[in-house]
């Protein structure tokens, strides 16, 4: 059976963890031997983040451009598909099978691919980012927005809604839920897809930093890039999170 | 029956109701059947599940095209009294938008099917308030019972003031105590309003306690088994109460004919 646990104990224990898994690393690591090199102690990481501040922040910032960007266009462009393919089940027909072969072709295959033809600059960082949140939301968004019940449909038939009618006032706020459970997921994989970006062509960015870091044996430096885009993907789900918590709020009556 | 054609609601001839499987070939439900419904008349249908009660329902509101045969309502098709807003329909499940407010989903009629508001149409507070839901016009679906969330489904259902109202099972999933409240006021409302009430159903109870006609139907093939008459029973002002030996009579006639069908 499900234990349930009052609300301000729960957020103290998730902190507690935390909190002795970080206590463990710092404590218990150097003890059993576990060179600096390969994996410093978060003492060791916050000075970074005091010591090279300034270069991480040049890092963060084109990151979170990408990533932010990436998320809206891959979204986007979802959403905007997932309506035209059920307003219209020929185009659907026609060119989702297209799309699901595309998407079994590995993001870091392609990746490359996307250097090639965009070149060095941010774009083809955004787009890997895009191609990544695409897919989930785009199958998600379909479910969602034919998730309407018979009723629901039948209602909206004997007043006489149009099909655009339908689409907006019946199936887009029925596949809000569907949506949000998507862009949760996608929060993470932008960040996912801006670093792999940068780990194909670029001097800029978290990614590209990790990489030099990782050759250079600058474990702190990589361990500090690693926190930053941790933290970057938990500022985005938490956006996330509170657009979806206005957007859904009838249903928490 | 021999009726003056428009006081007709509701004319079928030869009708034959049913759907088209996956390889085309028609699959009847309900088989070559007529029947009239006078304007203002209340009828319940009763029978049971695979019968095709909704399926007339649904033929009538213009969400399934007749597989044979003639369907009128109100002196033309069903299409046409459809895009007039002559019709309207209650489901089972209320089929409230959970987005929308009580009285947002009230007024969604006016929303969509980009036609003018009709003039004479009652204001949406208005109905919410004869549905007896004053106070609680700003509550979402998920702030409602079952009870409450069915008036309001039934309010929105009026706000195009229809002439013919398709009902089907709409207080199936209520308590018992709910359901006889709701019939009460139904029966108010259908006093007032004279609208053309077609009411599905389940319960012999509110059969023939809601009805001036019963008609029974019959499964495998889906065909009518019986109409009953209960005109004269309920001439006075108020009708029946529920106790009435005249009533209870009925409905053991009604469960007799629902056993052989």
């Amino acid at each position: 059976m499900k234990q349930d646990i009052p609300q301000p104990l729960n957020g103290l224990l998730a902190a507690g963890g935390a909190l002795s898994i970080i206590i463990a690393w710092q404590f218990l690591l150097p003890l059993a031997g576990v060179p600096s090199y390969i994996l410093p102690t978060p003492v060791e990481i916050a000075r970074i983040f005091t010591k090279e501040g300034a270069l991480l922040w040049t890092n963060f910032w084109p990151t979170v451009y990408e990533a932010v960007m990436g998320f809206l266009l891959g979204n986007g462009v979802a959403v905007l598909l997932a309506v035209i393919f059920v307003l219209n089940r020929y185009i659907q027909a026609a060119y989702f099978p297209v799309i699901l072969f595309l998407n079994t072709i590995p993001v870091l295959a392609l990746a490359p691919v996307i250097v090639l033809i965009f070149g060095l600059g941010v774009l083809p960082k955004i787009i890997i980012a895009a191609v990544i949140c695409f897919f989930p939301t785009l199958v998600n968004m379909i479910r969602g927005l034919e998730s309407p019940n018979s009723s629901e449909i039948e209602l909206f038939r004997v007043l006489s809604a149009s099909r655009l009618e339908t689409m907006w006032k019946l199936r887009l706020p029925r596949s809000m839920p569907f949506l949000f459970a998507s862009l949760r997921i996608a929060s993470a994989t932008a960040v996912i897809g801006a670093v792999v970006g940068e780990w194909i062509g670029s001097d800029k960015g978290l990614g590209a930093m990790i990489i030099q870091a990782t050759f250079n044996y600058q474990s702190g430096r990589l361990y500090a890039a690693i926190t930053l885009c941790s933290l970057l993907a938990i500022v985005l789900f938490l956006i996330v999170v509170s657009v979806e918590r206005l957007v859904l709020r009838y249903e928490r009556h | 029956m021999t009726q003056d054609r428009h006081s007709l609601a509701i004319a079928a001839r030869g009708l034959t109701l049913g759907y088209r499987s996956p390889a085309g070939d028609a699959v009847a439900v309900l088989n070559d059947f007529d029947l009239d419904v006078a304007r203002g008349e209340f009828l319940t249908i009763i029978g049971p599940s695979g019968c095709g009660k909704s399926t007339f329902l649904r033929a009538v509101a213009d969400l399934l095209q007749p597989l044979k045969g003639q369907l009128g309502v109100l002196d033309g098709s069903p299409a046409e009294a459809r895009q007039r807003r002559d019709v309207s329909f209650v489901f089972q499940d209320a089929t409230l938008l959970p987005w929308r407010t009580a009285l947002q989903n009230v007024m969604l009629p006016d929303d969509v099917g980009r036609r003018a508001p009709r003039q004479d149409a009652p204001p949406a507070m208005e109905l919410l308030e004869l549905m007896g839901l004053r106070g609680l016009e700003n509550r979402y679906p998920a702030q409602l019972s079952g009870g409450q969330r069915q008036r309001v489904a039934i309010a929105r259902a009026l706000l195009s003031r229809p002439r013919i109202l398709l009902m089907d099972e709409p207080f199936g999933a209520l308590d018992e105590i709910t359901r006889d409240r709701l019939n009460d006021e139904l029966l108010r409302l259908w006093r007032k309003t004279e609208t053309t009430i077609l009411f599905v159903t389940h319960s012999i109870m509110e059969a023939a306690y809601l009805g001036q006609r019963v008609m029974v139907l019959a499964a495998n093939p889906g065909r009518i088994h019986a109409l009953h008459d209960l005109r004269g029973l309920k001439a006075t002002e108020t009708g029946l109460r529920r106790e009435d030996p005249q009533l209870i009579a009925e409905m053991a006639d009604l469960r007799r004919e629902l056993e052989r069908c």
